[in-house]
C-alpha cells in the first residue's frame, strides 16, 4: 500500500492509477527502483525532477543557501512535495525564512526545522510506528530545546485483549473532589482557565438526578447535610457522537476504548463538543499554561502532552498511566474508594465484579452513544 | 489563444470600471474598506489571542460566527430562486435580477468561508481540510459535507455567471446547452447547502433543541423569505443608482416568492412552538430558554421578541396584494423580514441549542467586541465583493464594457 492513500479517505476508485506511478512497491520514496515499469519513468517527470521543479519554482536562488538542504532533508516523493508546498503557499513558509537564514545559530535551525515537520506532519491515527515515535522525538527535542528540561513522551499502542472501562459508586462519593485536582495535576491542564475534566454534581438526597438544581461548582465544607454527589466526565462511549462529526479525523477511539484526541491534527471548529451529550470535550480558548516546575514530564502523545491554543482536549483515562498498568490519576486519588477502573475484558477484575454484582445504570442510554462508564450504589 | 486574450482584456477593462465611478461609490468603497481593516485587526488580536477573545466558552462554544454562517448560507442558496424561472422556464422578466442574485450569492458564500475560517481554533492547519492533502472524515461528517457543497455551489455561482458575461462582453450570444444544465444542477444544489447545513445541527442527538425534523424544511423557507427579501432591497438601490433598468414587474413577481417562503415559514414557527409548549418535556427547555427565559437568566428575549413581531408583521402585510404592490411598503417590509429572521437563524437558533447545557447548566452567551468587529468586517468584505461583481456585471450587460479587437 502506498502511504500517499492513507492520508485520503475519500477514494472513489479513480485515484488508483495516479498512485501507483507516485511511489511504487519497493518502499523507496526517492529515485526510481527496478520493479517500475519503463514507461511510467518516460512519461512523467521522475521524483528527483518533479522535487527540483517544484523547490526551484517556489523558492529558486534560496535554496543554494545552506539551511535550506538541512529543512528540505526529508525524504520526499512528487505527491508529499505537493503537500508540502500547497500547505506552505496557504500558511506562508515563517519556518523556512527562518532556516535559511544564514545568521541564525544552529539551534534556532533545529527549532525551526522540528517546527516546519510538525506542521506538516499526518494525523497520528493513521502514523506508522516509526512516524510516531518520529513525532514524539521531535517534540521531546523541542521541549529541551525551548526549555532546557527533558521531557519523557511515549506513543504506546493499544494492548491486545484490553477494553478499559469505570465504574462510580454514587454512595461512597463525598465530594472531596480530590479526583479533580488529582486529574489536573496529572494531566497539566491550563492553569489560567482553571480546565477541568471531572465535574463533581451535588444534588438533593430524595430527588433523584435533577442535574438542572444540581450545584457543580461549590465551595463549601463537603459533604453537605442532606446531599449526594456524583462525577460525570469524558465516558468514552463505545459508540462516540464526537467521533462521528469530526471533520478531520482529530479524534477516534482506539482499540482499548479511549476516545482520543490528536492535538495537532484538530482545527478547533468544536464540533464534536456540540455533539458530546456528556459535556466531556474541553476547549483552549486561549494559550494554556502550566507552571515548569509543576509539568507532569511522564507524557504520552496522546494523553497529557502540552497543548497549545485552540484545540480540543478531554479526559483520556490517563493514557499515560492506564496504558502502564497504572490506574488514573482519579482513582488513585479518591479518598473513598468510590472510583473503579479496569479491563472489561479480564473475568477476574474488580469492574467486572461491579458490573456481574451491582445494580448498574448509565446516564443518557436512550441516545445509544453506550457510554463505558457506569454508576452504582452499595 | 482567443479566449485568453479577451480574458486579459476582460480583466483589465472590468478594473477600470471598478476603479471608477461617481462620489458616492468612492464613498461608499472607502467607507467598506476601512470597515475592513477594523476588522482585520480585531481578528488579528483573535489570532494572538485565541478565541478567548470572543464571548464563547465550553458551555456555549459557537456564537456570532456561526450564527451569521448559517443566516449566510441560506442567502446563497436563494439565489437559486431566481435562476429557475429565468434560465429554465425562459421568464424574460427576471433575467437581470438573476445576474444580481448569484451575484448576491457569490458574495453570501465568501464570508460564509470567512466566517467559517474565522471561527477555527487553529486556522494555520486548516490545510487538515482540503481533501487529497488532509483527512477528510467523509461521509460520516457533516462538516465535510458541508465544505463540499459549498465550494461546488460556489464553483457553480461563479462558472455560469461568468461564461454568460464573457459571451456578452464579446458581443455574443451566450448558448443554452452550456448554462442550462449548469442552471438546473444550481436549483438542486442550493436546496442541497441548505439541507446540509441543516442537517449539521440535526443531527446532534446531544442538543434537543436542533434535533427536530423540521430544522432543514424551516431553513429553506426562511431562506427563501431572507434571501430574495435582500435581492429585492438591492435591486432597488441599483435601480436609483444606475442606469441597469429593473422593471417593476421583476420586482412585483420577486415579492410574491418573498411572501409565499414567509408565509411557509409562519406555518412551521406556530408548528414548532406547538410542539415545544403544548406538552413540554425537558426538552422543551431551551425553547423556554430563548422565549421567556429559564432561572432568570433572559439575554435573548429582547432579541427574540424583536423578531417574531417583525416576521408576524412583514408577513401579514405582504400578504395583502395592495400593499405588497406598493413599492415603498414592499421595501419596509422586506427590510424587517430580513432583520427578523437575521435573528431568528443566528441567535434564536445557535445560541439556545446550548441553553441550558447537557447537564442543565445555563451560562449565557454575550459576543465581545472583537468578534462584532469580525463580524462587521467580514459583512463589509461581502458587500465590497458583491459591489465589485454586480459593477462589472452592470457594465457588461449595459454594454459599456465591450471586448474591442485591436486587429479587427
Ligand atoms: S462522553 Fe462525549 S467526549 Fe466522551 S466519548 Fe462520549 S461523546 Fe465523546
Ligand atoms: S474541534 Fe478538533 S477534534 Fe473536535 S471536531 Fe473539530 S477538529 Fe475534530
Amino acid at each position: 500500500m502506498s502511504d500517499n492513500k492513507k492520508w485520503y479517505s475519500l477514494d472513489l476508485g479513480l485515484n488508483n492509477k495516479k498512485e501507483s506511478s507516485g511511489s511504487c512497491g519497493c518502499g523507496k520514496s526517492e529515485g526510481s527502483c527496478s520493479s517500475t515499469p519503463k514507461e511510467q519513468v518516460e512519461e512523467e517527470l521522475s521524483p528527483e525532477e518533479f522535487y527540483e521543479a517544484a523547490i526551484n519554482a517556489s523558492i529558486g536562488e534560496e535554496r543554494h543557501r545552506d539551511g535550506f538542504e538541512q529543512v528540505f532533508d526529508v525524504k520526499m516523493d512528487r505527491r508529499s512535495a505537493f503537500k508540502k508546498l500547497t500547505a506552505s503557499l496557504l500558511i506562508g513558509a515563517g519556518a523556512v525564512t527562518t532556516s535559511c537564514s544564514v545568521t541564525t545559530g544552529s539551534d534556532t535551525k533545529e527549532k525551526a526545522q522540528i517546527d516546519w515537520e510538525e506542521q506538516f506532519k499526518g494525523n497520528y491515527k493513521l502514523m506508522t510506528d516509526e512516524e510516531k515515535q518520529g513525532t514524539i522525538n521531535r517534540l521531546m527535542r523541542s521541549y529541551e530545546l525551548r526549555t532546557d528540561k527533558k521531557i519523557n513522551m511515549t506513543a504506546e499502542n493499544a494492548a491486545e485483549d484490553v477494553l478499559f472501562g469505570y465504574a462510580f459508586n454514587i454512595s461512597k462519593c463525598q465530594g472531596y473532589m480530590n479526583c479533580v485536582s488529582a486529574c489536573v495535576e496529572e494531566n497539566n491542564q491550563d492553569r489560567n482557565s482553571e480546565m477541568q475534566y471531572i465535574r463533581i454534581h451535588e444534588m438533593k438526597d430524595g430527588e433523584g438526578f435533577k442535574f438542572d438544581k444540581a450545584d457543580d461548582n461549590y465551595y463549601h465544607e463537603v459533604p453537605a447535610e442532606g446531599h449526594f454527589y456524583m462525577g460525570t466526565q469524558c465516558f468514552h462511549c463505545d459508540n462516540p457522537p464526537c467521533v462521528e462529526v469530526c471533520p478531520v479525523q482529530a479524534t477516534w477511539k482506539e482499540e482499548d476504548g479511549l476516545v482520543v484526541i490528536d492535538y495537532d491534527w484538530c482545527v478547533g471548529c468544536r464540533y464534536c463538543m456540540a455533539a458530546c451529550p456528556y459535556d466531556g470535550r474541553r476547549f483552549n480558548w486561549s494559550k494554556p499554561e502550566v507552571p515548569e516546575p509543576e509539568v507532569n514530564k511522564n507524557q504520552h502523545y496522546l494523553g497529557n502532552r502540552m497543548r497549545k491554543k485552540g484545540v480540543m482536549e478531554k479526559c483520556t483515562f490517563c493514557v499515560q498511566r492506564t496504558r502502564k498498568g497504572k490506574n488514573p490519576a482519579c482513582v488513585e486519588a479518591c479518598p473513598t474508594g468510590a472510583r473503579i477502573f479496569g479491563n472489561l475484558l479480564d473475568p477476574d477484575s474488580t469492574i467486572r465484579w461491579v458490573l456481574e454484582n451491582k445494580k448498574v445504570f448509565r446516564l443518557k442510554e436512550d441516545l445509544g452513544t453506550e457510554p463505558k462508564f457506569w454508576y452504582f450504589m452499595d | 489563444m482567443g479566449a485568453f486574450k479577451v480574458f486579459k482584456s476582460l480583466v483589465v477593462d472590468s478594473l477600470d470600471t471598478i476603479t471608477k465611478g461617481s462620489k458616492t461609490y468612492h464613498l461608499w468603497m472607502g467607507f467598506l474598506t476601512l470597515v475592513m481593516l477594523i476588522g482585520m485587526y480585531c481578528y488579528s488580536i483573535q489570532l494572538e489571542e485565541g478565541l478567548s477573545a470572543t464571548g464563547m466558552s465550553d458551555r456555549v462554544s459557537w456564537g456570532l460566527y456561526i450564527s451569521n454562517f448559517t443566516f449566510l448560507v441560506g442567502v446563497a442558496a436563494a439565489a437559486v430562486m431566481l435562476v429557475m424561472p429565468t434560465y429554465v422556464l425562459k421568464d424574460i422578466d427576471f433575467k437581470q435580477a438573476v445576474l444580481i442574485g448569484e451575484g448576491l450569492a457569490v458574495a453570501a458564500l465568501v464570508m460564509c468561508l470567512a466566517f467559517v475560517v474565522a471561527d477555527m481554533g487553529g486556522p494555520s492547519v486548516l490545510w487538515h481540510m482540503i481533501p487529497g492533502i488532509g483527512v477528510f472524515n467523509f461521509p460520516n461528517s457533516m462538516l465535510t459535507w458541508d465544505v463540499i457543497v459549498l465550494n461546488g455551489y460556489l464553483f457553480i455561482n461563479i462558472s455560469i455567471p461568468f461564461y454568460i458575461l464573457f459571451k456578452h462582453y464579446q458581443n455574443k450570444e451566450a448558448k443554452k446547452s452550456v448554462y442550462v444544465p449548469g442552471a438546473i444542477i444550481s436549483v438542486f444544489w442550493a436546496v442541497g447547502i441548505h439541507l446540509v447545513t441543516a442537517f449539521l445541527y440535526q443531527g446532534l442527538q446531544a442538543r434537543p433543541f436542533w434535533n427536530n425534523a423540521l430544522l432543514g424544511p424551516r431553513f429553506l423557507a426562511s431562506a427563501f423569505a431572507a434571501g430574495p427579501s435582500l435581492i429585492i432591497l438591492v435591486l432597488a438601490v441599483i435601480r436609483s443608482f444606475t442606469a441597469f433598468k429593473i422593471e417593476d414587474k421583476t420586482i412585483k413577481k420577486i415579492a410574491m416568492i418573498v411572501t409565499v417562503a414567509a408565509q411557509i415559514n409562519l406555518i412551521m414557527l406556530v408548528s414548532e412552538l406547538f410542539k415545544e409548549f403544548y406538552a413540554p418535556t425537558h426538552h422543551s427547555e431551551s425553547a423556554y430558554y430563548l422565549f421567556f427565559g429559564l432561572h432568570g437568566k433572559d439575554a435573548l428575549l429582547p432579541w427574540i421578541w424583536t423578531a417574531i413581531p417583525l416576521n408576524v408583521l412583514a408577513t401579514v402585510i405582504l400578504t395583502f396584494n395592495k400593499f405588497r404592490n406598493n413599492l415603498k411598503v414592499l421595501y419596509v417590509c422586506c427590510f424587517m423580514l430580513f432583520v427578523a429572521i437575521w435573528i431568528e437563524k443566528g441567535f434564536g437558533l445557535i445560541v439556545p441549542g446550548f441553553i441550558p447545557g447537557p447537564y442543565g447548566k445555563i451560562v449565557e452567551y454575550l459576543p465581545t467586541g472583537v468578534e462584532i468587529g469580525v463580524t462587521i468586517g467580514i459583512w463589509a468584505m461581502g458587500a465590497f465583493v458583491f459591489t465589485i461583481l454586480a459593477k462589472t456585471a452592470i457594465g457588461i450587460e449595459l454594454g459599456e464594457l465591450r471586448y474591442k479587437d485591436k486587429k479587427a
